[in-house]
């Protein structure tokens, strides 16, 4: 193993997903000297991902070499801390990426922006139920920005996405047609709609009889042919199904790969090396200031790379797991509630209300590309919570889920696990039943965090990042609140039968939930309670900004990725627009 | 020539014969032989598990590795300090120690009835494996039984495609799709497998999908 140290850049980007993809597309066409260190390798989208391969539903969902190499690092997880964490040895219940483009290069394309009340959840509610009503181990927190500040940045971030929806409220004026409770945006999306499956005008059907507003939800697969802000072209979606957590080989999903990689590649001062795991942050005498990172390459060696300023985009885990390991911030401590890095970690909660039908048969598996219906009358602040007695909220939705054969398949409750009854069942349920989904907040508690592990360690012999995490009782009062009503919706479509997927009251890491781990790093205004100001910048390292879910104070309903697309854009432009003119706080 | 007969099971690169024996009994349960079609044993659900002891996932490749081990709760999910290969060889060997031991014989060579009984303590960890839980075992037996009947043919198992045919699963999608996506017809296909592209079975049209042949119903 050999020491380099290497020439200074003006910035290091750590992590090429999509923060680090539009981080550095953005600093880079600035004029900034940037370099991305990715520890996955390179993939090219035509002679890595093509048909028919990619319609590979056991490798995808299960065996993919483009998820985390667990076998080098993974987390430790417990449900509390009277338990010993135990690493997760399979991937489970989420699948974080390993490659150029990071985890969204198999995501869903689920693409919504938050809501502004999600932005002040901690005043809202304040001000509409008293403090009183948030429970007392709950660090429920604004966000330090609003919605008018950012809403420029989705937009930017819905223009490198290509993302198709209908608005329902453009400049203040709600519009037919799309969510009436949506933010007010400044333009129209991107790319139209989506039209409506089978299911979907059903759900829609029910949904209207019983007062809801029933619309397309956004997607980031493209709707139509689309060329996108940094000029890469992006092809009509097939709807072919294979598509979450699947790569797609239409170059229809928009992600990192299509979307910014090949613009990025044009850039003269970027350059990308793959194959590099980034071990810490290097800081100065004064710890204050980031010198640059060290890294393993691709042989084996220690290489320095300094550089003016530092971005972490490596996702939760790594984000908040190299601030633990260069020594920056102050460890949250459970016990005391002292500390930071580590705090808030927080997830999503979900769940389905499935419907059954002996008399009508779908076509279960077309669709993919997140073809849904959604409402949205349970999201933001919409419903009054106070008499129902828990904070938080979700969005509803029926999908053209493209449901493969292994993970999609349902049967109504009672049936046995396996045997000739539960083939019959599913040999007759798999085309005869829609879901109902739910995708709700989650909030962060005092008990719920992240740290290093005391035992187990990576490939590099560093600790593991520790989980430990539990569902709330404030989350599992929205969650029976929220599957009566779809059940009410699910009896308004007046199936044979209705089953429901519970999870259990407690969090387990085995079987997929959900890739939206949030919080660790997070941002806000006060230093005490956060690692990052609004700008995702250090409060304690004016040069180092880690840009993520890792800054989500808690979880909105509404699924993570554009907000971290957009986040990515607006820290872009501080640094750009401000911090490169004037080095040091931003606040 | 029916399934049974087409023997492209008969080649093993990690199972022994005693195991495959106890799984081709074992996952015949699991996924019987009915007037809807074959069951697991029938689909090559044993090959693909034999593939799939053989392939990294056997010896967990990309699964972290490293000790101390402990049981852990449910939550925790996969804890054991064996690798699936070992799991399937010891247990296999254990349960049909113990099935000797009981009863006299190997489980392959008990009675269907007695077979199923057997499962079902397994499933609820009623048996007391001396290296392993009975449960942990038949968790992963049933998972892989799942996903042989039901993934691709290329790993071998869900032979004739007969658990896509049994969910009326097309397979492949077709460049049709993003017009029938909004139909409320039902759609019918043979079904299409990776398999029979990479072969040649199927061929497909300038933009790589296969063509459907599609099943004609009385509505
Ligand atoms: C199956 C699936 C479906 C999903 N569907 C949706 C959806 O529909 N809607 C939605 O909003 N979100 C969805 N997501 C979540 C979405 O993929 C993530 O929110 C998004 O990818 C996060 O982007 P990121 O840039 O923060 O992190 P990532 O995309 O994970 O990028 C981080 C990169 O950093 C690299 N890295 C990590 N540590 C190091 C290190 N030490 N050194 C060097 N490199 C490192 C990683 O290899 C990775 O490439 C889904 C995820 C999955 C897996
Ligand atoms: S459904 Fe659309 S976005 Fe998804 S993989 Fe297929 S073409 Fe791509």
């Amino acid at each position: 193993m050999s020491n380099t140290k290497l020439k200074s850049v003006d910035v290091v980007v750590v992590g090429s997903g999509v923060v680090g993809s539009i981080m550095s597309m953005e600093l880079a066409s600035a004029g900034l000297s940037v370099v991305c260190l990715e520890r996955g390798r390179s993939f090219d989208v035509n002679t890595d991902f093509y048909k028919p391969n990619v319609y590979d539903e056991l490798k995808f969902d299960r065996h993919s070499d483009i998820f985390q190499n667990l076998a080098r690092d993974t987390i430790t997880f417990r449900n509390n801390n009277a338990q010993t964490a135990l690493p997760m040895r399979e991937m489970g219940a989420f699948k974080p990426g390993e490659m150029v483009g990071g985890t969204a290069v198999h995501w869903g394309g689920n693409a919504r922006r938050f809501l502004p009340h999600d932005f002040e959840m901690r005043s809202r509610i304040e001000q509409r139920y008293g403090k009183s009503f948030i429970p007392e181990d709950c660090n429920l927190q604004d966000w330090g920005i609003t919605w008018d500040e950012v809403e420029p940045y989705y937009d930017q971030f819905e223009h490198i996405f290509g993302v198709g929806g209908k608005s329902g409220n453009l400049n203040g004026e709600i519009q037919a047609g799309g969510n009436p409770h949506e933010g007010s945006r400044s333009r129209e999306y991107p790319n139209p709609p989506t039209r409506p499956s089978y299911e979907g005008r059903l759900f829609a059907d029910a949904a209207s009889s019983l007062g809801y507003v029933p619309f397309q939800g956004p997607t980031a697969a493209m709707t139509q042919d689309y060329r996108n802000l940094y000029r890469v072209q992006m092809l009509e979606c097939a709807r072919g199904g294979f598509c979450s957590s699947h790569v797609c080989a239409q170059g229809a999903k928009a992600n990192p790969l299509t979307s910014v990689h090949p613009a990025l590649a044009r850039q003269p001062t970027f350059e990308l090396r793959p194959l590099c795991n980034v071990l810490r942050v290097n800081k100065d005498s004064t710890g204050k200031k980031a010198t640059g990172v060290t890294y393993i390459d691709a042989r084996g060696n220690e290489v320095e790379q300094p550089g003016s300023i530092v971005v972490l985009g490596a996702y939760c885990f790594s984000n908040t797991r190299l601030l633990l390991l260069s020594g920056i911030g102050i460890p949250y401590d459970p016990r005391t509630g002292k500390g930071v890095v580590g705090r808030n970690y927080s997830y999503q909660q979900g769940g389905s209300v499935h419907v059954f039908f002996d008399d009508r048969e779908f076509n279960p598996f077309i669709g993919g590309g997140q073809l849904n219906t959604s409402i949205d009358e349970f999201n933001g602040d919409v419903i009054d919570r106070g008499p129902l007695g828990f904070i938080g909220c979700a969005y509803v939705n029926t999908s053209a889920r493209g449901a493969a054969p292994i993970k999609g398949k349902v049967v109504p409750p009672g049936t046995p696990r396996w045997g000739g009854e539960w083939k019959k069942a599913v040999a007759h349920n798999y085309r005869r039943n829609m879901a109902i989904t739910i995708h709700g907040t989650c909030l962060s508690y005092q008990h719920n965090y992240l740290d290093l592990d005391p035992t187990y360690k990576d490939a590099y012999g560093l600790p593991l990042l520790r989980m430990t995490f539990d569902w709330n009782d404030n989350e599992l009062r929205m969650m029976k609140y929220l599957d009566e009503r779809c059940t009410e919706i699910g009896r308004a479509l007046n199936g044979s039968g209705l089953g429901g997927k519970n999870k259990g009251t407690h969090f387990g890491i085995t079987g997929y939930q959900s890739t939206h781990n949030v919080g660790g790093a997070v941002m806000g205004s006060n230093p005490w309670t956060s690692v990052v100001n609004k700008y995702m910048q250090s409060w304690d390292v004016s040069n180092l900004f880690v840009v993520g879910g890792s800054a989500f104070p808690q979880n909105p309903a509404n699924g993570p990725t554009e907000t971290i697309g957009m986040l990515a854009c607006w820290a872009a432009d501080a640094i750009k627009e401000n911090y490169v003119r004037n080095p040091g706080s931003l606040v | 020539m029916t399934l049974s007969d087409n023997l492209i099971g008969a080649s093993y690169v990690y199972l022994l014969e005693p195991e495959v024996r106890f799984l081709e009994a074992a996952v015949e349960h699991l996924i019987p032989t009915d007037e809807l079609g074959p069951g697991a044993r029938d689909a090559g659900v044993v090959v693909y598990i034999d593939r799939q002891l053989a392939s990294s996932w056997g010896v967990h490749g990309r699964m972290y590795r490293g000790g101390p081990w402990m049981e852990g709760t449910p939550q925790q999910g996969y804890q054991s300090r064996f690798t699936p290969q070992e799991v399937y060889r010891i247990a296999i060997s254990e349960i049909d120690q113990h099935c000797k031991t009981a009863f006299g014989r190997p489980f392959a060579q008990l009675a269907g009835d007695r077979q199923l009984r057997l499962l079902k303590q397994l499933e609820k960890d009623e048996i007391a494996l001396p290296s392993l839980s009975s449960k942990f075992f038949f968790d992963l037996l049933w998972r892989n039984t799942d996903e042989g009947y039901f993934a691709d043919p290329l790993y071998g198992g869900n032979r004739d495609k007969v658990g896509w045919k049994l969910l009326g699963f097309p397979g492949l999608p077709t460049s049709e799709y993003r017009r029938l996506v909004t139909s409320s017809e039902p759609y019918h296909a043979e079904p299409v497998s990776v398999l029979d592209v990479q072969t040649g079975k199927v061929p497909v049209d300038a933009e790589g999908f296969p063509k459907h042949v599609i099943i004609k119903r009385d509505r």
